[in-house]
């Protein structure tokens, strides 16, 4: 098991697993995701309060979701590699950045549009929203750290250290809706015990929870291969991956 | 549900469909984009291993 972690440090091993899994997660992802909009649109019923206001859940969790999930992923490479000093961490935390952020902008956008039917506004300083809207800065600044360096290699550690810093506002974009007052939801699917959606509805969420996770697999792997072609431009093995 | 329901939304149409429209430009987007960065650094990479091996043959041996 530790010689397959090993591994995962080696770029030319990194880039050959990258280039032989996108496709399958690709796939994947397509499949679940489609089943997952058909199902949610066409087949689950219309909530007995929100009505069928309540289906843009199937693209607003999800994409929640997954902007607290790639910013934790980043922060964790991002600490791998400053702490161990393994570029393979800050080029998955390179890959990361752009990914989550684009999901966390679909998750603002896509509240907001859920929000003016149902609070009667596009935006309010909720705290949910707030921390929300936090995390997409978070991500600008990371990216614009890492490139505001000359040296590859400082931009690198400064944006993994913000990531690291920044990541106190996952839990605090969880618990919001707990801690204080808010006009968001609670938690539907990951309540402890049983969760507050009927199975009709449940299942086209879960698929698209599922189908974004591979979506993000298989862009993740892509990103990833064009940021190892990037830092690893002089060595050798990069001839044949180049030629291939 | 009919077709002109299933379209309409429950009324709701302006705000549901936009959302799902748009959760698809982003998947779309982030297809396109990692695409692109890849074959931009394939590109990068291949220039720079040609633009060394020009330097090595010029060199007098």
């Amino acid at each position: 098991m530790w010689t397959w972690f090993y591994k995962l440090a080696s770029p030319p091993y990194v880039y050959a697993v990258a280039a032989a899994l996108a496709p399958w997660f690709l796939g994947l992802a397509a499949l679940t995701i489609g089943y997952g909009v058909i199902d949610g649109l066409v087949f689950a019923p219309p909530d007995y309060q929100q009505g069928d206001a309540f289906r843009i859940i199937y693209v607003h969790a999800p994409g929640a979701w997954m902007s607290t999930f790639v910013y934790t992923m980043m922060a964790v490479a991002g600490a791998i590699g400053l702490i161990w000093r393994i570029k393979m961490g800050h080029a998955v935390a390179a890959a990361c950045a752009p990914i989550g952020a684009s999901f966390t902008v679909l998750a603002l956008a896509t509240g907001s549009l859920w929000g003016k039917p149902m609070w009667g506004t596009y935006w309010a300083w909720d705290p949910r929203l707030t921390s929300e809207l936090i995390l997409l800065f978070l991500y600008f600044g990371a990216m614009s750290l890492r490139s505001a360096f000359e040296d590859a290699a400082q931009g690198d550690r400064a944006a993994a250290l913000l990531a690291v810093v920044g990541v106190v506002n996952v839990p605090i974009i969880h618990y919001s809706v707990v801690w204080w007052n808010s006009l968001h939801q609670g938690a539907t699917v990951a309540k402890l015990g049983k969760p507050s959606m009927d199975a009709s509805m449940l299942w086209p969420l879960l698929s698209m929870f599922l189908g974004f996770m591979l979506f993000f697999a298989a862009v993740l792997c892509t990103r990833l291969r064009g940021e190892i072609l990037n830092r690893e431009r002089q060595a050798s093995w990069v001839r044949g991956a180049v030629n291939s | 549900m009919s077709g002109g329901g299933f379209w309409a939304m429950g009324g709701y149409a302006r705000y549901v469909w936009p959302c799902f429209a748009l959760a698809f430009l982003v998947l779309a987007w982030n297809l396109w984009a990692a695409r692109q960065y890849h074959a931009a650094a394939r590109l990068r990479a291949s220039r720079a291993l040609a633009m060394a091996a020009s330097e090595k043959a010029d060199q007098p041996s």
